[in-house]
Protein backbone atom coordinates (compact mmCIF):
# COMPACT_ATOMS: atom_id res chain seq x y z
CA UNK A 1 0.00 0.00 0.00
CA UNK A 2 1.34 3.30 -1.04
CA UNK A 3 2.01 6.24 1.40
CA UNK A 4 3.95 8.10 -0.76
CA UNK A 5 3.20 12.15 0.20
CA UNK A 6 0.60 13.10 -2.43
CA UNK A 7 1.83 15.42 -4.85
CA UNK A 8 -0.95 16.62 -7.14
CA UNK A 9 0.70 17.46 -10.83
CA UNK A 10 -1.80 18.32 -13.47
CA UNK A 11 -0.04 16.23 -16.23
CA UNK A 12 -1.37 18.78 -19.05
CA UNK A 13 -0.04 21.89 -17.35
CA UNK A 14 3.84 21.48 -18.04
CA UNK A 15 3.85 24.62 -19.55
CA UNK A 16 2.41 26.57 -17.54
CA UNK A 17 4.87 27.27 -14.48
CA UNK A 18 3.17 26.33 -11.10
CA UNK A 19 2.99 29.43 -9.15
CA UNK A 20 5.71 29.85 -6.26
CA UNK A 21 2.84 29.99 -3.74
CA UNK A 22 -0.23 28.13 -5.15
CA UNK A 23 -3.06 27.55 -3.21
CA UNK A 24 -4.44 23.78 -2.25
CA UNK A 25 -7.29 21.74 -1.42
CA UNK A 26 -7.18 19.34 1.65
CA UNK A 27 -9.35 16.44 1.98
CA UNK A 28 -9.02 15.14 5.72
CA UNK A 29 -9.71 11.81 7.13
CA UNK A 30 -12.80 10.88 8.68
CA UNK A 31 -14.35 7.80 9.83
CA UNK A 32 -17.38 7.78 8.02
CA UNK A 33 -16.63 8.40 4.69
CA UNK A 34 -16.64 4.55 2.33
CA UNK A 35 -13.06 4.44 0.85
CA UNK A 36 -14.45 3.54 -2.12
CA UNK A 37 -16.82 6.48 -2.33
CA UNK A 38 -14.17 9.05 -1.65
CA UNK A 39 -12.28 7.48 -4.58
CA UNK A 40 -15.20 7.48 -6.78
CA UNK A 41 -15.45 11.22 -5.85
CA UNK A 42 -11.94 12.25 -6.50
CA UNK A 43 -12.37 10.36 -9.74
CA UNK A 44 -16.01 12.67 -10.45
CA UNK A 45 -14.80 15.81 -9.39
CA UNK A 46 -11.10 15.73 -10.86
CA UNK A 47 -11.42 13.64 -13.19
CA UNK A 48 -8.67 11.51 -12.17
CA UNK A 49 -7.78 7.87 -13.32
CA UNK A 50 -8.84 5.12 -10.18
CA UNK A 51 -5.11 4.20 -9.69
CA UNK A 52 -4.36 8.40 -8.75
CA UNK A 53 -8.05 8.48 -7.12
CA UNK A 54 -7.57 5.54 -5.19
CA UNK A 55 -3.70 6.54 -3.89
CA UNK A 56 -5.26 9.93 -3.10
CA UNK A 57 -7.88 8.40 -0.93
CA UNK A 58 -5.09 6.16 0.90
CA UNK A 59 -2.90 9.13 1.85
CA UNK A 60 -6.42 10.79 3.19
CA UNK A 61 -7.16 7.32 5.09
CA UNK A 62 -3.63 6.76 6.22
CA UNK A 63 -1.81 10.20 6.87
CA UNK A 64 -5.01 11.46 7.66
CA UNK A 65 -5.44 14.54 5.12
CA UNK A 66 -3.71 14.57 1.58
CA UNK A 67 -4.05 17.70 -1.19
CA UNK A 68 -6.09 16.76 -3.74
CA UNK A 69 -5.61 19.74 -6.27
CA UNK A 70 -3.47 22.85 -6.72
CA UNK A 71 -4.23 26.11 -8.21
CA UNK A 72 -5.59 29.54 -7.91
CA UNK A 73 -7.60 30.80 -5.22
CA UNK A 74 -11.12 30.83 -6.89
CA UNK A 75 -10.78 27.66 -8.69
CA UNK A 76 -9.83 25.66 -5.17
CA UNK A 77 -12.83 27.39 -3.57
CA UNK A 78 -15.01 25.60 -6.31
CA UNK A 79 -13.40 22.32 -5.58
CA UNK A 80 -13.65 22.80 -1.82
CA UNK A 81 -17.61 23.88 -2.36
CA UNK A 82 -18.01 20.38 -4.84
CA UNK A 83 -16.55 18.51 -2.30
CA UNK A 84 -18.67 19.73 0.28
CA UNK A 85 -21.64 19.00 -1.76
CA UNK A 86 -20.50 14.83 -1.78
CA UNK A 87 -19.75 15.03 1.89
CA UNK A 88 -16.33 15.07 2.39
CA UNK A 89 -14.26 17.20 4.24
CA UNK A 90 -12.07 19.99 2.52
CA UNK A 91 -10.23 22.54 3.17
CA UNK A 92 -8.07 25.43 1.49
CA UNK A 93 -4.70 26.87 2.45
CA UNK A 94 -2.01 29.01 0.95
CA UNK A 95 0.64 26.58 0.56
CA UNK A 96 3.54 28.44 1.61
CA UNK B 1 -31.50 -7.42 0.54
CA UNK B 2 -28.84 -7.68 -2.23
CA UNK B 3 -27.76 -3.54 -2.71
CA UNK B 4 -27.95 -2.10 -5.71
CA UNK B 5 -26.94 -2.83 -9.35
CA UNK B 6 -26.28 -1.51 -12.50
CA UNK B 7 -28.49 -0.73 -15.37
CA UNK B 8 -27.51 0.31 -18.70
CA UNK B 9 -28.92 4.17 -17.48
CA UNK B 10 -28.37 3.99 -13.54
CA UNK B 11 -29.21 1.83 -10.73
CA UNK B 12 -31.76 -0.63 -9.56
CA UNK B 13 -32.82 -1.71 -5.98
CA UNK B 14 -35.02 -3.79 -4.41
CA UNK B 15 -36.71 -2.59 -1.25
CA UNK B 16 -39.03 -4.09 1.54
CA UNK B 17 -41.40 -1.72 2.86
CA UNK B 18 -39.62 -1.34 5.72
CA UNK B 19 -36.30 -0.84 4.54
CA UNK B 20 -38.03 2.34 2.28
CA UNK B 21 -40.12 3.27 5.85
CA UNK B 22 -36.61 3.62 7.33
CA UNK B 23 -34.83 5.70 4.35
CA UNK B 24 -37.35 7.60 4.07
CA UNK B 25 -37.73 8.70 7.49
CA UNK B 26 -34.03 9.51 8.07
CA UNK B 27 -33.69 11.23 4.50
CA UNK B 28 -37.03 13.38 5.38
CA UNK B 29 -35.31 14.69 8.97
CA UNK B 30 -32.23 15.58 6.64
CA UNK B 31 -34.67 17.83 4.69
CA UNK B 32 -35.67 19.09 7.60
CA UNK B 33 -32.54 19.60 9.54
CA UNK B 34 -30.71 21.04 6.63
CA UNK B 35 -33.61 23.58 5.77
CA UNK B 36 -32.98 25.38 2.85
CA UNK B 37 -35.56 27.90 3.26
CA UNK B 38 -35.03 29.05 -0.60
CA UNK B 39 -37.69 27.53 -2.95
CA UNK B 40 -38.15 25.01 -0.58
CA UNK B 41 -41.44 23.04 -0.62
CA UNK B 42 -42.00 22.46 3.11
CA UNK B 43 -44.47 19.56 2.28
CA UNK B 44 -42.92 17.69 0.41
CA UNK B 45 -41.16 14.78 2.73
CA UNK B 46 -44.70 15.08 4.58
CA UNK B 47 -47.76 16.06 2.95
CA UNK B 48 -49.65 15.63 6.58
CA UNK B 49 -47.24 18.04 8.72
CA UNK B 50 -48.06 20.67 5.38
CA UNK B 51 -51.45 20.12 5.85
CA UNK B 52 -51.89 20.85 9.34
CA UNK B 53 -49.28 23.90 9.51
CA UNK B 54 -51.68 25.96 6.64
CA UNK B 55 -54.84 26.18 8.60
CA UNK B 56 -52.75 27.80 11.63
CA UNK B 57 -50.98 30.60 9.59
CA UNK B 58 -53.84 32.60 8.35
CA UNK B 59 -53.00 35.65 5.97
CA UNK B 60 -49.20 34.64 6.57
CA UNK B 61 -47.40 37.89 5.39
CA UNK B 62 -47.24 37.58 2.10
CA UNK B 63 -47.82 41.40 0.12
CA UNK B 64 -45.48 43.53 1.69
CA UNK B 65 -42.32 44.18 -0.28
CA UNK B 66 -39.70 42.26 -0.92
CA UNK B 67 -37.89 40.89 1.78
CA UNK B 68 -34.61 41.57 1.86
CA UNK B 69 -33.93 37.65 3.29
CA UNK B 70 -35.56 36.35 0.39
CA UNK B 71 -33.78 38.73 -1.76
CA UNK B 72 -30.51 37.47 -0.71
CA UNK B 73 -31.71 33.48 -0.69
CA UNK B 74 -32.30 34.14 -4.66
CA UNK B 75 -28.85 35.20 -5.31
CA UNK B 76 -27.55 32.34 -2.76
CA UNK B 77 -26.32 35.05 -0.44
CA UNK B 78 -26.73 33.68 3.53
CA UNK B 79 -26.00 35.65 6.69
CA UNK B 80 -24.31 32.86 8.02
CA UNK B 81 -20.88 33.18 8.92
CA UNK B 82 -20.10 30.96 11.67
CA UNK B 83 -19.67 27.40 12.24
CA UNK B 84 -23.06 25.90 12.82
CA UNK B 85 -23.86 24.78 16.85
CA UNK B 86 -25.25 21.58 16.09
CA UNK B 87 -22.72 19.23 15.44
CA UNK B 88 -24.33 17.15 12.27
CA UNK B 89 -25.04 20.57 10.73
CA UNK B 90 -20.92 21.24 11.54
CA UNK B 91 -20.33 18.02 9.79
CA UNK B 92 -22.53 18.52 6.66
CA UNK B 93 -21.69 22.25 6.19
CA UNK B 94 -17.76 22.81 7.52
CA UNK B 95 -15.59 25.41 7.02
CA UNK B 96 -13.40 25.78 4.32
CA UNK B 97 -11.07 27.37 6.02
CA UNK B 98 -9.58 26.34 9.18
CA UNK B 99 -7.04 28.53 10.44
CA UNK B 100 -8.80 32.02 8.99
CA UNK B 101 -12.34 32.67 10.87
CA UNK B 102 -12.72 35.94 8.39
CA UNK B 103 -12.13 33.61 4.89
CA UNK B 104 -14.07 31.08 6.26
CA UNK B 105 -16.79 33.36 7.17
CA UNK B 106 -17.05 34.60 3.72
CA UNK B 107 -16.59 31.72 2.20
CA UNK B 108 -19.48 30.60 3.87
CA UNK B 109 -21.94 33.69 3.30
CA UNK B 110 -21.29 32.76 -0.37
CA UNK B 111 -22.06 29.06 -0.33
CA UNK B 112 -23.80 27.92 2.76
CA UNK B 113 -27.24 28.28 1.04
CA UNK B 114 -26.32 26.75 -2.09
CA UNK B 115 -24.96 23.96 -0.96
CA UNK B 116 -28.30 23.29 1.62
CA UNK B 117 -30.15 23.80 -1.67
CA UNK B 118 -28.32 21.17 -3.22
CA UNK B 119 -28.32 18.88 0.19
CA UNK B 120 -31.97 19.21 -0.20
CA UNK B 121 -32.45 18.62 -3.31
CA UNK B 122 -30.59 15.40 -3.31
CA UNK B 123 -33.12 14.19 -0.19
CA UNK B 124 -35.62 14.77 -2.07
CA UNK B 125 -35.02 13.01 -5.30
CA UNK B 126 -34.48 10.18 -2.75
CA UNK B 127 -38.04 10.45 -0.86
CA UNK B 128 -39.80 11.13 -5.13
CA UNK B 129 -38.01 8.10 -6.13
CA UNK B 130 -38.44 5.74 -3.38
CA UNK B 131 -42.21 4.67 -2.54
CA UNK B 132 -43.56 4.65 0.88
CA UNK B 133 -44.30 0.57 0.22
CA UNK B 134 -40.93 -0.05 -1.20
CA UNK B 135 -40.81 -2.33 -4.23
CA UNK B 136 -38.27 -2.38 -7.21
CA UNK B 137 -36.96 0.98 -7.82
CA UNK B 138 -34.80 2.36 -11.32
CA UNK B 139 -32.92 5.42 -11.00
CA UNK B 140 -31.58 6.79 -13.96
CA UNK B 141 -27.73 7.99 -13.74
CA UNK B 142 -28.49 11.41 -12.22
CA UNK B 143 -30.93 10.16 -9.59
CA UNK B 144 -28.57 7.33 -8.86
CA UNK B 145 -26.05 10.30 -8.08
CA UNK B 146 -28.31 12.28 -5.55
CA UNK B 147 -29.03 9.14 -4.12
CA UNK B 148 -25.45 8.60 -3.45
CA UNK B 149 -24.51 12.34 -2.03
CA UNK B 150 -27.99 11.76 0.20
CA UNK B 151 -27.24 8.07 1.74
CA UNK B 152 -23.57 9.62 2.45
CA UNK B 153 -25.61 12.63 4.37
CA UNK B 154 -27.35 10.46 6.17
CA UNK B 155 -24.67 8.54 7.48
CA UNK B 156 -22.80 11.13 8.13
CA UNK B 157 -25.29 12.85 10.43
CA UNK B 158 -25.86 9.29 12.28
CA UNK B 159 -22.21 8.71 12.43
CA UNK B 160 -22.05 12.33 14.42
CA UNK B 161 -24.81 10.55 16.54
CA UNK B 162 -23.08 7.97 17.37
CA UNK B 163 -19.68 8.99 17.69
CA UNK B 164 -18.36 6.37 14.70
CA UNK B 165 -14.55 6.49 15.25
CA UNK B 166 -12.02 4.83 12.92
CA UNK B 167 -12.37 1.47 15.08
CA UNK B 168 -16.30 1.54 15.15
CA UNK B 169 -16.97 -1.71 13.40
CA UNK B 170 -15.25 -3.21 16.48
CA UNK B 171 -16.47 -1.32 18.95
CA UNK B 172 -20.36 -1.51 17.73
CA UNK B 173 -20.63 -5.28 18.67
CA UNK B 174 -20.01 -4.18 22.28
CA UNK B 175 -23.17 -1.85 22.08
CA UNK B 176 -25.51 -4.21 24.18
CA UNK B 177 -29.09 -4.70 22.08
CA UNK B 178 -30.38 -2.80 25.10
CA UNK B 179 -28.91 0.80 24.30
CA UNK B 180 -30.75 3.18 22.87
CA UNK B 181 -27.97 3.50 20.17
CA UNK B 182 -28.33 0.00 18.84
CA UNK B 183 -31.04 -0.23 16.40
CA UNK B 184 -29.29 2.82 14.40
CA UNK B 185 -25.89 0.98 14.57
CA UNK B 186 -27.68 -1.60 12.58
CA UNK B 187 -29.47 1.44 10.27
CA UNK B 188 -25.90 3.13 10.03
CA UNK B 189 -24.16 -0.40 8.93
CA UNK B 190 -27.01 -1.29 6.47
CA UNK B 191 -26.57 1.90 4.68
CA UNK B 192 -23.08 1.55 4.58
CA UNK B 193 -23.59 -1.43 2.61
CA UNK B 194 -26.17 0.18 0.22
CA UNK B 195 -24.24 3.40 -0.31
CA UNK B 196 -21.31 0.80 -1.07
CA UNK B 197 -23.28 -1.25 -3.70
CA UNK B 198 -24.22 1.88 -5.29
CA UNK B 199 -20.74 2.98 -5.38
CA UNK B 200 -20.37 0.01 -7.17
CA UNK B 201 -22.97 -0.06 -9.63
CA UNK B 202 -21.95 3.18 -10.76
CA UNK B 203 -18.64 2.90 -11.25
Amino acid sequence: MSVAPAEVERPETEEKAVPDSPWVTIVWNDPVNLMSYVTYVFQTVFGYAKPKAEKLMLDVHHKGKAVVSSGAREAMERDAETLHGYGLWATISHDS
Amino acid sequence: MAGFRATSGGATARFAAVQATIIRDLVGQMVELIGDDGEADPGASDPAAAAAAEPSAPGAAQDGPVDPDELAAMIGLSDNEKLPDDPVLARLLPDAYSDDPEAAGEFRRYTEQGLRSAKASAARTVLATLPPGGGRIRLSEPEAQAWLRALNDVRLALGVRLEVTDDFDERADEIPPDDPRSPYVAVYQWLAFLQESLVRALS
